[in-house]
């Protein structure tokens, strides 16, 4: 482990303190939490035209081996043998109780013919320590590499895909989900469509040297700006993700969660990944408590760690995500209450500085995703 | 005759007579960021000083505003409620929070005048 009292820097560190951002602490690493704009401004920009954040102190590895691709299921609930080149699976390392260690993106890079399958692995800064131990420690027939230092850049918004089209044009056609390796600006990358704003938009992974230069090429079109982690946290809780340590934690579920979208049937039913017994009594009989989306009343935001109460006042789940949606102009908030209480248009009160704040449970995303589609 | 005194938790009041204008100061609206949401006080409470009686929440965080003096509140800058975002344009001035008649300006003399508030700003960094 890193001295905890020195903060690891991204190789953007100068960057950004070049374009006036305000620094801060964030999982070991000295972090943009917004720039010269400021949060709200720069979470409108990302969902009008494009937003360039650092993700560099997020886990990057690759796991090679044979038959990496089954192995790993052991792990995790998500179906990655049925995952082709260049696929990416979002899933969760699960421990015995089926809570959630953390989850991550699985990429496959191996060809069909390759005797070895090869892994791309993106996880939570917080985590990566010790999903990295952990993997190495539950498979140790296969080798984990860790990209320490590599970076870690998101294009996110609805112009993501005109501004990589003019560093490389078969990028803005990629089909969501899906990870290449190409020559961007001179620089080999691997470029990936996903993200966590709930627009289309890509992460590009590069050598730490590169990715000054890269950035900057990027930021020299006006349609892109430099967004911090304050909107980016804003952006995901609009889009209705999950952040962990909060939202998802070892002590919930992929099903408490409302991420049974990410388990395929055969693994549901199959099993072979740690807690598998508990999420399969959970998908038979339904979770006790569901995480939902939360419209509070008024203008108030309700933030992380409030208690949830029924319309009687009895208490029924806290939230975990909170916080003021400026595409909405309203508070928006997530967390878990009993199943009694999940359905959509269920009532609930808020505890907020000693009142109880009215509110409902509704649909998740709060604000429609924009991911991209391939014309089919 | 006008004068401003600020405090330690980065609120102001700006007295004339024996009501006293609160709000918080331009640095502490740059520190919170984008303002989303107020709470201010009913008109007629009284509050003391030293104590919470707004709150001003940002899209970062809540923080609670305490009355610079005690007394009683005699007018609140409903404006905020609907238009929040005026605290950052003009903390101290159209940002203005609520209006206190103050109860014992000996009170005033534990504040720091704007000069001092501006070398207390220079010990934070």
């Amino acid at each position: 482990m890193p001295d905890s009292n020195v903060l690891q820097t991204t190789p953007l560190n100068a960057l950004h303190l070049r374009l006036g951002a305000r620094m801060v602490p964030f999982a070991g690493y000295d972090m943009p939490v917004h720039y010269r704009d400021g949060i709200l401004k720069e979470h409108l920009h990302t969902r009008a035209a494009a937003g360039l954040f650092d993700v560099s102190h997020m886990g990057q590895a690759l796991l090679s081996g044979r038959h990496a691709l089954a192995r790993l299921e052991a792990l995790v609930p998500g179906d990655l043998q049925r995952l082709k080149p260049g696929q990416m699976r979002y899933t969760q390392l699960l421990n015995a109780n089926a809570g959630i260690l953390d989850d991550l993106m699985v990429t496959r890079l191996s060809a069909a013919d390759e005797p070895e399958d090869r892994l791309f692995l993106v996880v939570n800064a917080a985590n990566k320590a010790a999903d990295f131990a952990h993997i190495t420690a539950q498979l140790p027939e296969l080798d984990l590499l860790v990209m320490r230092d590599r970076a870690l850049l998101a294009l996110q918004g609805p112009a993501a895909a005109e501004v990589i089209a003019g560093l490389c044009a078969a990028s803005a056609s990629m089909p969501f989900m899906t990870m290449r390796r190409e020559m961007l600006d001179g620089v080999p990358v691997y470029i990936s469509r996903c993200g966590y704003t709930g627009e289309d938009g890509f992460e590009i992974s590069l050598v730490p040297g590169a990715a000054t230069a890269f950035a900057e090429a990027l930021l020299a079109n006006p349609k892109v700006a430099a967004i911090g982690l304050g909107a980016r946290d804003s952006l995901r809780l609009e889009a209705g993700l999950c952040l962990h340590g909060h939202d998802i934690t070892a002590q919930t579920t992929p099903l408490e969660a409302n991420l049974g979208w990410s388990i395929s049937r055969r693994r549901m039913e199959g099993g072979g990944f740690p807690g598998d017994a508990i999420l399969q009594a959970q998908h038979a009989q339904g979770p006790q408590r569901l995480r939902v989306g939360i419209r509070p009343e008024g203008r108030a935001p309700v933030r992380e760690g409030a208690i949830i109460a029924d319309g009687a006042g009895r208490e029924i789940g806290s939230v975990t995500s909170g916080g003021f949606s400026p595409t909405l102009n309203a508070p928006i908030a997530m967390g878990y209450v009993t199943r009694a209480h999940a359905a959509t248009g269920s009532r609930l009160q808020l505890a907020l500085r000693g009142q109880m704040v009215p509110a409902e449970v509704v649909a998740l995303p709060f604000v429609p995703t924009r991911y991209f589609r391939s014309p089919s | 005759m006008t004068t401003v005194y600020f405090t330690k938790d980065h609120e102001y009041i700006s007295v004339d007579g024996d009501i006293g204008t609160i709000g918080i100061t331009d640095h502490a609206q740059q520190a919170l960021g984008d303002v989303v949401f107020v709470e201010l006080p009913k008109t007629g409470t009284k509050v003391a000083r030293g104590k919470e009686a707004a709150v001003v929440e940002s899209v970062k965080a809540a923080s609670d505003v305490y009355a610079a003096a005690s007394g009683e509140v005699v007018a609140v800058n409903d404006a905020l409620e609907g238009a929040p975002g005026t605290i950052n344009e003009d903390a101290e001035g159209r940002g203005w929070f609520f209006k206190v008649k103050i109860a014992d300006k000996a009170e005033l003399a534990g504040l720091m005048d704007a000069a001092a508030y501006e070398a207390f700003l220079k010990t934070l960094d």
